[in-house]
């Protein structure tokens, strides 16, 4: 356990180390702000009866940080180690390849949960400027970050998987991305109202993210959302173990 | 075959091992054994198979087949107790470029499994038997590459290892930083088996109690150095320089029934210069003045030495057709 506790400690404080970690925390916050203000200039003079929050999933900075952020946090975790070479030495310690595999996921998650905290600023902002306590519904607002730490698990575990599968960043925050974007695209294709609803309606519907995050963000916290997020990050995990054993018979 | 205390003496122990990248095989049917605190020296040219063994023995990639006890342990049943034994350092020496040497050291020994207290500690001794007290708090991608390489070693080191795999402690040195590193591996060699790479001949010679080399992916030799040359020396070599044609010189030594192997090139002028291996150790120096005035050859250089290390090296390296 301690083994897991000193990766993750160092695999957090790396991102820390560099320029790139505080670029991303700006860049979180930079959007997210924009989403704020894209909500608040909605409301602005309107009445509206549904919480705030399920306004956030709707503005395109909120999915473009989300979509954007997890491939820059993960890109690094494996591919960086491999093409340094410390990839080798990491692997010849006697630690075993799930512990290092769950280090690199709960580092990377912690940054990705770091970067959303000010985001708990937000109804105090909210409440100071409007001065209506009931702007913001706490349930709402607790159940849209359950959606957000659900849905960066995920895809911090994507991430880690594409990273594990090449020694470039580059393509691994690349396949991270197809790929988030594509399981969010289906959203819309599920939300195209065609005559009649086929069979693939009703699964796109169901693995659909945005529907997901729609649901959380009005407060709605649906159990088969979370085992579906909590199933996909360790099936990911679990790939990603078989990636880095690989080595060993490839 | 469980317990380290229990053993023959012999920290590595390897049967016919062999590993295939795709089809193509990078080592095969290998099989040696080392006893506790020699320093073993593996040569050969790239490509040789050097950098594959280690990586199996340091339990980094798995063998094809055949099988390998690193202190008693087996290195696919107990890989983990195999690494906790063992210090490796990589090809080029790989570091976490963003930290501080006394930082890294003390992560790498956590991460080896000292406890919290016993990773300062051996971080701060092995930064005191490396001298890089005044950069213990340097960022180590702003070292150079003698510290670095020290820094390296010093993780090697950390969790006190019976055996030290070290491939190509030297590479990318100045002779100056080479001299410093061989130091400190001949320093580490009465407490610890090492293993270490090189294809560099003179390193192995004066650091290393045994050689063993690759070739191809085989062993082709495995002795101490002096008993490789001797192997050899029996069969002195003779420089012979003269101004003559090609292939008369060729002719010639062909024709010599004592020559077992010639080899003839052009030097200064008009000479050639050949080296021919007697073929019991005869000297053919009496004979060879002798056919020079005959033939009326002007003969610039005559002489017999030993065959050094290197001569034996590019001997068993290079495919038979020509010595």
């Amino acid at each position: 356990m301690s083994a897991i506790t000193t990766l993750t400690r160092r695999e957090l404080s790396g991102h820390f180390l560099c320029l790139r970690g505080y670029i991303i925390l700006s860049g979180v916050q930079l959007l997210m702000g924009g989403s704020l203000l894209t909500v608040v200039y909605l409301l602005n003079g309107r009445a509206y009866d549904l919480p705030l929050t399920e306004k956030f999933p709707q503005t395109e900075f909120f999915w473009l940080v989300l979509l954007m952020i997890s491939p820059v946090i993960t890109m690094r975790t494996f591919a960086q180690e491999k093409s340094s070479g410390t990839f080798e030495t990491l692997m010849t310690t006697p630690v075993s390849d799930i512990q290092v595999v769950l280090a690199k996921f709960l580092g990377s998650y912690f940054f990705y949960l770091t970067a959303f905290l000010p985001m708990l600023l937000y109804p105090f902002i909210l409440e100071r400027y409007t001065h209506e306590s009931v702007a913001v519904d706490a349930g709402a607002l607790l159940s849209l970050g359950l959606g957000i730490t659900l849905f960066g698990s995920f895809f911090m575990a994507l991430g880690c998987f594409a990273s594990s599968l090449t020694r470039s960043q580059i393509v691994a925050a690349v396949l991270t991305f197809a790929v988030g974007t594509c399981l969010f695209m289906l959203g819309y294709f599920a939300d195209l109202q065609p005559p009649e609803m086929k069979w693939w309606h009703y699964i796109f519907q169901h693995i659909s993210m945005l529907n997901h995050m729609e649901d959380f963000s009005t407060g709605i916290v649906d159990s088969r959302h979370i085992l579906y997020y909590l199933s996909l990050t360790a099936l990911f995990l679990f790939l990603t173990t078989k990636s880095i054993g690989s080595r060993k018979w490839k | 075959m469980t317990d380290s205390q229990s053993d023959s003496g012999l920290v590595i122990e390897v049967q016919n091992l062999t590993k295939y990248y795709g089809a193509k095989a990078a080592i095969k049917d290998l099989s040696f054994s080392i006893p506790r605190g020699e320093i073993i020296g593996f040569l050969g040219p790239n490509g040789a198979g050097k950098s594959t063994t280690m990586r199996i023995i340091a339990g980094y990639l798995s063998a094809s087949s055949g099988s390998a006890c690193i202190a008693g342990f087996d290195i696919t049943k107990k890989s983990e107790e195999v690494r906790r034994r063992i210090g490796f350092m990589p090809e080029n020496n790989p570091l976490h470029e963003d930290m501080r040497v006394r930082e890294y050291l003390k992560f790498r020994a956590r991460i080896k499994g000292l406890t919290s207290q016993k990773s300062r500690n051996r971080a701060e001794e092995v930064i005191e038997q490396f001298d890089l007290y005044d950069a213990r708090n340097s960022i180590i991608g702003e070292l150079s590459k003698g510290f670095r390489q020290r820094v390296g070693l010093a993780d090697a080191l950390v969790h006190e290892p019976e055996l030290l795999v070290l491939d190509e402690p030297t590479i990318g040195l100045d002779p100056h930083q080479i001299r410093t590193v061989r130091q400190h591996i001949k320093s580490m060699g009465g407490q610890h088996t090492i293993l270490m790479s090189s294809h560099i001949l003179p390193e192995v010679e004066v650091t290393c109690s045994r050689v063993l080399i690759f070739h191809e992916g085989n062993i082709r030799a495995n002795d101490t150095p002096r008993a490789l040359e001797n192997s050899m020396g029996e069969r002195h070599k003779i420089t012979v320089e003269l101004k003559a044609s090609l292939q008369d010189l060729n002719q010639t030594w062909e024709e010599m029934a004592e020559v077992e192997y010639h080899r003839v090139s052009p030097a200064e002028g008009d000479f050639f210069r050949s080296i021919l291996t007697p073929r019991d150790g005869e000297d053919l120096r009496p004979r060879i003045s002798a056919l020079a005035r005959a033939r009326g050859w002007p003969l610039k250089e005559l002489t017999r030495d030993r065959h050094t290390l290197e001569d034996i090296f590019i001997h068993i390296t290079r495919s038979e057709e020509e010595f």
